[in-house]
């Protein structure tokens, strides 16, 4: 098993000490939420629970303690201290989410680019099966967390589990899907250690002196941005399922490491009650090669069961813009943009979609994109590939009709 | 029983589904886009709102932002928040999610004593969803993301969470925080009594760094561990074909079309 060390290698002193002010009141011991400090006499000292959050400093009545320099508060020491990728791989119900494959893909292009290693870390129960398929995908060690008590994700549990792993191995980079549960567990992880996070990103690089270029959509998908964290460790990214192309499966060999865990008693904050699969079957959105997707264009949300039948002859899924869903046309899981899901099907229709921005952003990759709608000023025919200008209501039966010859 | 002490992060952002391209130049156009309060953080008020109505409540809304995002404060308390805090000062400028997350910790640690924390699941202008598990991170909370339904009872408060595949049903002890979907629930809207008392001068408490008694190096630009490196106007296609004809061609012409492709 891997131990964990006492230090806390990922976050430096962030306060500075003045013993010979200190008169030993220990208000900052009783001030601190986290026992990130303890006074021995008159010798205030930091532990490794300290998180730099300040607050000993703000009630020491004497001064003794103060933010460190600006430069060490910025800067984790030793960046090179830290090496290799560690993916979050993500598992539900005991069937390995495509997006941990995806991201153990990118992640072993990037290793390579740099002559380092790429683990993976899995958390859940009976799973150790599905290390071979992150490692077939490009991991050189997986760690298995295997124990009845991590059976479905708990953020508790899961962020006590995964930082104590982060400390052990000091990653350069952590990769997380851009999941319910990876943004549930991340932005945990990062204020662990005090670090960056980037959200649902796009695109990954990294140049020479080892910067991950995290390049994202934002403003509603209006602007594409590239973040970077250049002085903290590790540096931490979500990536949305389907962004990142998967690769081929490789002939490599990984070694396969468990973890011996054991549940906490703050594991039970939130107890999960029951869950409740959707009524209709799962939406695979990600995983469809068409895609027929409908906006407020429609003009009544019956007139999804014309989708619905286009859908049917081409094999395809529905999709929606925020405006219908938004409508109550239509559920949320159908929904297609910046705040829905990315997709990339090799055909993708707009019916009735004028093209905001932030639907763009969900879409633009797809292969061939074909826009039926009535304006011909409608943004989405700057996007499409093939542009339909007229009424959908009369299009689409058009379409399914000389389809079905 | 004291009634619950339920806080509300908001925030104003632009609104990003109005903002258009200009054909011409390819580029984003930003002048005259409104700025709103954010649509989930406007869920998180209503939840709140709602347990106020069942259990009785004292609802404080928290804002960090330049003194215009007074207006989504005032709006708060036009909904019918009790209290309104603005956090507005230079040196948060240019805050990341983490330091945002750390500033509003520091302003919750001395409003004093709460039960509950209430965040929208996310912002249309960032959409990380991050600030609100990092304002959990610093208080020692234990958190319920993606929330879209909460009752509460004997100081429990049970959660349907909307998730990719499933809900989720979980019970959590107070105190805690939770973020909130935009979900089923009506919106309520803000009463003319409620509304006129918004207005009075006094109602916003404003408070700036020297407030929370933290030292500017660890706050705004200088303390985010990430940073902006580069923006640039997403790739836009350009080789839009529009197919011409009555309706029939069309669809004739597209489907030959998409046959020459094989993607037929």
């Amino acid at each position: 098993m891997l131990e964990t060390t006492n230090s806390t290698p990922c976050a430096p002193p962030m306060i500075h000490i003045f013993s010979e002010r200190c008169i030993g009141c220990k208000l900052c011991e009783r001030a601190c939420l986290f026992g990130g400090i303890t006074v021995s006499g008159k010798t205030p000292m930091l532990t490794d629970q300290c998180t730099g959050c300040g607050v000993c400093i703000t009630v020491c009545p004497k001064q003794a303690l103060a933010a460190a320099e600006h430069k060490e508060v910025l800067q984790h020491s030793n960046l090179d201290a830290y090496r290799g990728i560690l993916i979050i791989a993500e598992q539900r119900e005991g069937v390995l989410h495509t997006v941990s494959c995806e991201l153990t893909a990118a992640a072993r292009q990037l290793a390579d680019q740099r002559g380092t290693q790429v683990s993976a870390a899995l958390l859940g129960q009976g799973i150790s099966g599905l290390a071979e398929r992150l490692v077939a995908h490009g991991a050189d060690t997986v760690y298995i967390a295997d124990a009845p008590f991590l059976q479905r994700y708990r953020t508790l549990p899961y962020s006590r589990i995964l930082s104590s792993l982060i400390a052990e191995l000091r990653p350069e980079i952590v990769l997380c899907g851009a999941t319910t549960i990876g943004r549930d567990l991340a932005p945990r992880l990062a204020n662990h250690f005090r670090t960056g996070l980037t959200a649902d990103c796009t695109g990954l690089a990294i140049d020479r002196d080892g910067t991950l270029l995290q390049t994202r959509p934002a403003f509603g998908g209006n602007i594409m941005a590239t973040i970077t964290t250049p002085r903290h460790r590790p540096q931490m990214a979500t990536v949305r399922p389907g962004v990142l192309q998967p690769q081929p499966v490789r002939s490599g060999s990984g070694v396969i490491v468990p973890l011996t865990v054991t549940e906490e008693p703050s594991d039970d904050a939130v107890q999960i009650l029951k869950t409740m699969p959707k009524d209709k079957p799962a939406v695979s959105l990600e995983q469809a090669q068409v895609i027929v997707a409908g906006g407020r264009g429609l003009g009544d949300g019956k007139n999804f069961t014309l989708l619905q039948e286009l859908a049917q002859v081409l094999n395809a899924e529905i999709g929606a813009s925020r405006g219908a869903v938004d409508l109550g046309w239509i559920g949320h899981e159908h929904q297609v943009g910046q705040t829905g899901k990315t997709v990339r099907p090799k055909i993708y229709i707009a019916c009735g979609i004028s093209g905001a921005v932030q639907h763009l952003a969900g879409m633009q990759a797809s292969d061939i994109i074909i826009a039926i709608n009535n304006d011909p000023y409608a943004p989405i025919f700057q996007t499409a590939h093939f542009g339909l200008v007229g009424d959908v209501h009369v299009i689409v039966p058009e379409l399914i009709h000389q389809l079905r010859q | 029983m004291a009634p619950l002490q339920i806080i509300v992060t908001v925030k104003q952002v632009p609104d990003t589904t109005e903002v258009r391209i200009d054909p011409k130049t390819n580029s984003l156009i930003r002048e005259g886009v409104p700025s709103i309060i954010n649509p989930e953080d406007r869920h998180a008020i209503e939840a709140a709102l709602c347990l106020k109505d069942q259990h009785g409540a004292t609802v404080t809304a928290l804002s960090m932002g330049p003194p215009q995002a007074a207006a989504v404060l005032e709006e708060a308390l036009a909904l019918g928040v009790d209290k309104a805090i603005l956090l507005s000062d230079r040196v948060f400028a240019g805050s990341d999610t983490l330091v945002t997350a750390f500033t509003l910790s520091r302003a919750i640690m001395k409003q004093g004593a709460f039960d509950l924390i209430l965040c929208g699941r996310q912002a249309i202008d960032g959409d990380t969803a991050q600030v609100g598990p990092q304002l959990a991170g610093f208080l020692g909370l234990p958190q319920v993301t993606y929330a879209e339904d909460i009752s509460y009872a004997d100081n429990v408060l049970t959660v349907r969470r909307r998730l990719e595949d499933c809900s989720e049903w979980v019970r959590v002890h107070l105190p805690a925080l939770v973020t909130v979907c935009a979900g089923i629930r009506q919106l309520r809207y803000p009463s003319l009594y409620n509304l006129v008392a918004a207005c009075a001068p006094d109602r916003i408490i404003r408070w700036t760094a020297q407030d929370l008694n933290v030292p500017a190096s660890m706050l705004g630009f200088a303390a985010s561990p990430t940073t902006v490196k580069k923006i640039f106007e997403p790739e836009r296609n350009t080789r839009v074909e529009i197919i011409e004809g009555d309706p029939r061609t069309m669809v004739h012409q597209l489907i030959e079309k998409l046959r020459n492709l094989q993607a037929l």
